[in-house]
């Protein structure tokens, strides 16, 4: 094996004879890539949506109602949600007019067909970002109650500043960087193959169903492969989150 | 953190009175007051202890109501639905008229309630049958998580140095892996390719439902070893344990008496948490049926068997599915509601967020700010604090509640009492 890493620079698949491991993976990293980005989009634009709502709404009913349900998205499972996303329109209502746009399950190259590509991701998208969607609006509500009650708040506020630029300026950038710490960890772990769970349900054919598809067939090259490559976006992302703190919170520059 | 769904539990005019029993009880009894008035962590309980009733009670139900097998195929069976004799395969049903398709759900409680799944079982029954394994799992996996990560932490926390390096780097390596990747990884060589695991005299057999519950234990390890060993270390250099050291108390005696009860309330925050944590990462292990065993059910692998039914008969997959949330939000709420309890500096952070803008509605911010310049000068302009100034010391003129009196931490109040 060492030989075939250090010279033939590849490994061949054991159940897939023939078949070379890194043309596998490098195949199906645009399906995850997709996947993950998509998704990525929705949660964090919704995520912010939800935890400042509910952060500036506190007191009234919305906020309980708007962590009740993020609390709802935490607690469902991302591949029974994927399920009953798929009852709704693959089943009886596929032919009516509200869902008749949608292609049947699995995964079309965007080269191929933009637009299909669009119909056929935006289920998965919006499944997989469920959960997380629940999970950051409570961590960025939470940070920003306790962001609100430093000083320099209340020094942002004594400068006579408009709420909205109190919040928006001071309140909102400083819980950033639990934020974007948090995503670039989670975004990393995704696009290394961690939405298995989702591309199983949907039948995208992306890293985590070949790192699935590997694992049970005790596929071995295959599977190192992809714990690698997994590894890397971690590690890519680990960097990268590094990089951006440095641009939010001017205090880590200097270190 | 302060959660919303506390919110309604206290009534504001409640909070005085809370001040003269402060001096006569323990802190967990305080914590259990505390939790017992927050009325929606208190429903969670109920309906998280329901769920558990009724799924331990899937025998008697199968026995006595249902009058069914659970686990044995029933293909060729027939059952009574408005009088007439039904075979519980019928041919040919669904979209395609392919195949045989089971019965739908008759919501009869007693009469195949959920419908039969492709082998003419009880869905109902399978469904409280799979709660039994699922929460059995999830709770033994989160017990045993939580209690081996504790003894690693305060070993690793108490006696420092090479151990602490030694231990925290074991829980590194298993950090470094996806969770559902290294749990797949083991799931897989333990059940699928082996008989099961052997360590000594212990044999677990594949269908054991102790693979995944030590499985699952063993994954989540670091994630509850790491705060734990941060409270060991902040309590270790604490007086009352340098007091201890100077009497000559024993390492054991240190470590038991002494540091335990001080990170007990973490450890009690963390379990109900875990255990809605484990909950879900047992039903996508045997949701990709590399968890619990047939002819062992559970939640996940009922979703599993119902993939295939997922047109036809949906309610194969939804039941479980449902039931998963169901138990998972009770015990995320339980666990935000305990450690509100446990933690009521949290409470009263939001507490002060709740005045700030009762003052900026009133229009008496300024009335504050003079006040807290004049309370504390030279303070107004500091950047971040690691405290939050406490809220309660300035009194402005216009309120909307009166002064909550400051809280005591849990560990702050045991220290009182260590010797």
């Amino acid at each position: 094996m060492m030989k075939k890493i250090f010279i033939s620079r590849d490994l061949v698949s054991y159940s897939n004879q023939g078949q070379r491991v890194i043309p596998e993976v490098t195949a199906a990293a645009p399906a995850t890539l997709s996947l993950v980005f998509g998704a990525a989009v929705i949660w964090v634009v919704m995520a912010i949506l939800m935890g400042v709502g509910a952060a500036v709404l506190r007191g009234t009913v919305l906020d309980p109602l708007l962590m009740i349900i993020a609390l709802i998205g935490i607690s469902m499972p991302v591949f029974w949600v994927g399920e009953v996303v798929n009852l709704v329109p693959q089943s009886r209502l596929h032919h009516s007019f509200l869902f008749s746009w949608v292609p049947p399950l699995g995964y079309t190259p965007f080269t191929q067909n933009p637009v299909l590509w669009f119909k056929g991701l935006v289920f998965p998208w919006i499944t997989l970002s469920i959960m997380y969607i629940g999970f950051y609006a409570r961590v960025l509500r939470a940070n920003l109650l306790e962001i609100q009650n430093e000083d320099y708040i209340r020094t942002a506020r004594a400068k006579g500043l408009t709420e909205r630029r109190v919040l928006f300026r001071h309140t909102l950038r400083t819980s950033m960087i639990t934020f974007v710490s948090l995503f670039g960890l989670d975004f990393g772990v995704l696009v290394g193959g961690g939405a298995l769970l989702t591309e199983v349900v949907f039948a995208i054919h992306g890293v985590g169903f070949l790192t699935y598809q590997s694992l049970t067939g005790l596929d071995l090259p295959v599977i190192m492969t992809t714990v690698i490559y997994g590894a890397f976006f971690i590690v890519l992302a680990n960097t990268l989150v590094d990089i951006a703190y440095a641009g939010l919170d001017p205090r880590v520059r200097p270190a | 953190m302060a959660i919303a769904l506390t919110e309604s539990a206290e009534p504001p005019g409640q909070a005085p009175d809370l001040e003269p029993e402060i001096s006569g009880r323990s802190p967990w009894a305080l914590a259990g007051r505390r939790l017992w008035r927050n009325r929606i962590a208190m429903a969670a309980l109920v309906l998280f202890l329901l769920i558990i009733a009724v799924s331990f009670a899937a025998p008697l139900y199968a026995h006595d109501i249902a009058k069914v097998n659970a686990f044995a195929n029933n293909l060729s069976g027939t059952t009574i639905i408005h009088g007439h004799r039904v075979p519980l395969l019928q041919q040919g049903g669904g979209l395609l008229k392919l195949g045989e398709t089971p019965i739908g759900p008759t919501w009869d409680i007693s009469n195949y309630f959920l419908g039969a799944d492709q082998q003419g079982r009880d869905v109902m029954a399978r469904v409280l049958y799979g709660g039994r394994s699922s929460l059995e799992i999830g709770i033994g996996s989160a017990v045993f998580c939580c209690v081996i990560a504790t003894v690693i932490a305060l070993i690793a926390g108490y006696f420092g140095g090479i151990i602490d390096a030694a231990l925290s780097r074991l829980m590194d390596i298993i950090w470094a892996f996806p969770v559902y990747l290294l749990a797949i990884s083991i799931s897989t060589v333990l059940l699928t390719t082996s008989n099961g695991l052997s360590i000594g005299p212990l044999h677990l057999v594949a269908t054991s439902l102790w693979l995944p519950t030590l499985i699952i234990a063993f994954i989540y390890l670091p994630y509850v070893y790491r705060p734990i060993r941060g409270h060991v270390l902040s309590v270790s250099e604490k007086e009352f344990v340098q007091a201890g050291i100077a009497q000559g108390a024993s390492d054991v005696r240190l470590i038991f008496s002494d540091i335990l009860p001080n990170i007990v309330s973490v450890v009690i925050v963390l379990l109900p948490l875990m255990i809605a944590t484990t909950i879900l990462t047992e039903s996508a292990l045997s949701f990709l049926s590399i968890g619990v065993q047939p002819p062992n059910a559970s939640w996940g692998t009922i979703i599993s068997d119902g993939q295939d039914l997922l047109y036809t008969r949906p309610w194969v997959a939804i039941a479980p599915g449902i039931m998963i949330v169901l138990t998972v939000l009770a015990l995320n709420v339980l666990g935000d509601g305990v450690r509100d309890a446990l933690d009521p500096r949290a409470k009263l952070r939001a507490d002060a967020v709740d005045r700030a803008r009762a003052l900026r509605h009133h229009g008496a911010r300024v009335c504050d700010l003079l006040q807290d310049a004049r309370h504390r000068p030279g303070q107004a302009d500091r950047g971040s604090q690691p405290e939050p100034a406490d809220p309660g010391r300035d009194t402005p003129p216009v309120r909307s509640r009166p002064p909550v009196p400051r809280p005591v931490r849990p560990d702050d109040e045991e220290d009182l009492h260590q010797p």
